[in-house]
């Protein structure tokens, strides 16, 4: 877990800039797909540690937001600061390597590797040496560190397993631990609930509270059992654009968010 | 001692206090000892013609079995690689045409042509990555015909269609390296290195990140991954085989011309992998020895049914048909869906924790 990202030049850079800047900072962002505004003029500021909850029905943006923030797709215009950087222009990778992570909505994982070499990959990804031509050895801090996750996403007992051969909920478990591998500072979690049990729906909201409390969050989830159990703000999208901005409370007991998307969901 | 040892192994944990070569497969032991012994058996021309040919083209389709199966990239350029470096070595070293030739020393030569073959193959990567699936093919289809009229119509460094003869290997420790048996063993010596490399960088952080690639770049990109960069790495390693291969290649014949790295050479790289399956590493010298086994008796097989000769491509070429139609996965994926078979009507079930040096997928 103490695999560190980033290049030391930028190091003290960044943690001084972290004190007082905001773990993610949105200015008027915008993407086109073509003619269609998929986001329009998106600003967000969120501070370190802070745990947001993003919703908002099919369409809305909300995953959109989310590959512009890591850079799967580039911005249209609009600036995106990660603690004060300017990360608009990065590739995803560099993004990843400053403390950014993202699980995937549809598991994005390496079905024909094992659990633990998925985990593996993930803490290599964040460290250097990720070219390396040596075998890990048994005592090898990564794959130690690798180990450590998978038993925080309770999966030690398949962890030699092919991924192919999971079962959905603990497909979505390793996706957790794949964006918690290295020293992750800001984590943006696209429907981590979708597809699980009840029981595992607990488990997820366990995993979540018990991150430690400077490591801030972005999810987004439509079951409101979880999100609200495990966010402190929320943001509601509609069409592209932040629609309302509030505690969870409010949004809940907001008659236009009522009218909009709970209404349907609690009916 | 070796005793008690087993019984540790045996009582406690299957995995601890193993012995090195206990864990090498019982299929190692028996191929590797026949090879070794293959001098005292076969006759020097199955040895030279046969084998050394074999394990020749086995490390460039070695080579694109590599990047195909791991990185999912089906390269063309990969006998053009092996070419380059043959190439250099006939153009600094010593050759039959004093006008070009430099007559540098060994030492010098073979470095400098894995050097460049090598930074010619990260070129090839580096346009090639950019693109996917069948324009990657189209591309490196591109260069190794731009490769194949260049050399044929260059005539001040590349002497144009004739090439050059009389490359021949340097005399190291007093022995002539083309003769049959010191020529299988140079090869076989290569050919098993570049196997065990390939078998070692697969399971190295750098090989897990290349199949994560190849699986799914985006989410390897996700994790902090520069995909870019690992595919045009992995070309480099596989331009590294394949340009030993190609030096080995250029002594075999002790010539090298235009056709050694040409359109038709090109395909047949292509079709040993596929044939031998792009699977696993060694599909690649299956897939070169059958090729090898029908380049040279096909003209036989051929006269004796009362065919013209020269029909032999026609017999490679239903072979392909036949071997991809029943098993896209080559001759390993038919030999191994027998062994399976076989396995369930015994009434075996495959254990989950196999031996890594056996599960070499």
């Amino acid at each position: 877990m103490n695999a560190v990202s980033a290049p030391t030049a930028s190091v003290a850079h960044r943690l001084s800039a972290a004190g007082t800047a905001n773990a993610l900072e949105l200015r008027g962002v915008t993407r086109m797909f073509g003619a269609l505004a998929a986001l329009t003029d998106i600003t967000l500021s969120i501070r370190p540690g802070e745990r947001r909850g993003v919703l908002g029905s099919n369409g809305a943006g909300k995953t959109t937001l989310f590959n512009c923030i890591t850079g799967d797709f580039p911005v249209t215009s609009g600036t995106i600061r990660f603690f004060g950087e300017d990360i608009t222009h990065f590739p995803a990778h560099e993004r990843i390597r400053r403390g950014l992570r993202r699980t995937y909505q549809i598991s994005l994982l390496f079905a024909g590797l094992s659990v633990l070499d998925n985990v593996y990959l993930a803490c290599r990804g964040v460290s250097r040496a990720r070219f390396s031509l040596l075998r890990p050895r048994r005592n090898d801090a990564l794959m130690q560190a690798a180990e450590d996750l998978v038993a925080a996403v309770h999966l030690d007992d398949v962890k030699d397993n092919k991924v192919a051969t999971l079962a959905h909920g603990q497909q979505r478990q390793l996706e957790i631990a794949l964006a918690l591998a290295g020293a992750p500072r800001f984590i943006l979690f696209d429907e981590p609930a979708a597809g699980l049990s009840p029981t595992e729906r607990a488990e997820l909201v366990e995993i979540l509270t018990s991150l430690p409390a400077h490591m801030g969050y972005i999810i987004i989830e439509h079951d409101m059992d979880v999100a609200l159990r495990v966010v402190e703000h929320v943001t509601m999208m509609h069409n592209g654009a932040i629609f309302k901005e509030g505690s969870p409370e409010e949004i809940e007991n907001d008659p236009e968010v009522q009218e909009l998307y709970l209404g349907g969901a609690h009916a | 001692m070796a005793i008690a040892r087993e019984d540790v192994r045996t009582q406690v944990n299957p995995s601890v206090g193993t012995l090195w070569y206990e864990k090498i497969p019982r299929a190692y032991w028996v191929v590797g000892f026949i090879l070794l012994v293959m001098p005292l058996i076969a006759g020097d021309f199955v040895l030279y013609q046969i084998f050394g040919w074999s394990f020749i083209l086995g490390m460039i389709a070695l080579s694109l079995m590599f990047l195909a199966g791991y990185g999912g990239m089906v390269s063309l350029a990969q006998m053009t690689i092996a070419g380059c470096a043959g190439y250099m070595v006939a153009i600094f070293g010593d050759s039959g045409i004093d006008a070009i030739s430099m007559n540098w020393p060994w030492w010098i030569v073979i470095p400098l042509a894995l050097i460049i073959a090598v930074l010619f193959g990260t070129l090839c990567g580096a346009l090639a990555v950019r693109t996917e699936g069948i324009y990657t093919i189209m591309i490196t289809l591109a260069i190794a015909a731009a490769f194949f009229y260049f050399t044929r119509q260059n005539y001040v460094v590349f002497n144009g269609f004739a090439g050059f003869n009389g490359v021949l290997p340097p005399e190291l420790f007093g022995v002539n390296w083309r003769g049959p048996v010191a020529f299988y063993y140079l090869t076989l010596f290569w050919a098993v290195l570049a196997y065990f490399a390939v078998l070692y960088v697969r399971r190295s952080p750098f090989g897990l990140a290349l199949q994560g690639v190849r699986d799914n770049p985006r989410r390897m990109e996700a994790l902090g991954f520069n995909v870019t960069a690992h595919r045009i790495a992995a070309y480099s390693f596989a331009s590294l085989i394949a340009a030993i291969g190609g030096i080995l290649l250029v002594w075999s014949n002790s010539q090298i011309s235009p056709g050694t790295a040409g359109i038709g050479p090109v395909i047949d790289i292509l079709v040993i992998a596929v044939v031998g399956g792009i699977g696993r590493p060694i599909g690649p010298f299956i897939g070169a020895l059958i090729y090898v086994l029908l380049r040279t008796f096909a003209l036989d097989v051929l006269t004796s049914v009362g065919l013209p000769p020269e029909r032999f491509q026609l017999l490679i070429g239903l072979g392909f048909l036949l071997i991809v139609f029943w098993s896209p996965d080559g001759v390993l994926g038919l030999w191994q869906r027998w062994q399976s078979r076989a396995r369930d009507s015994a009434g075996f079930r495959r254990s989950a924790g196999r031996d890594i040096a056996g599960d070499d997928r």
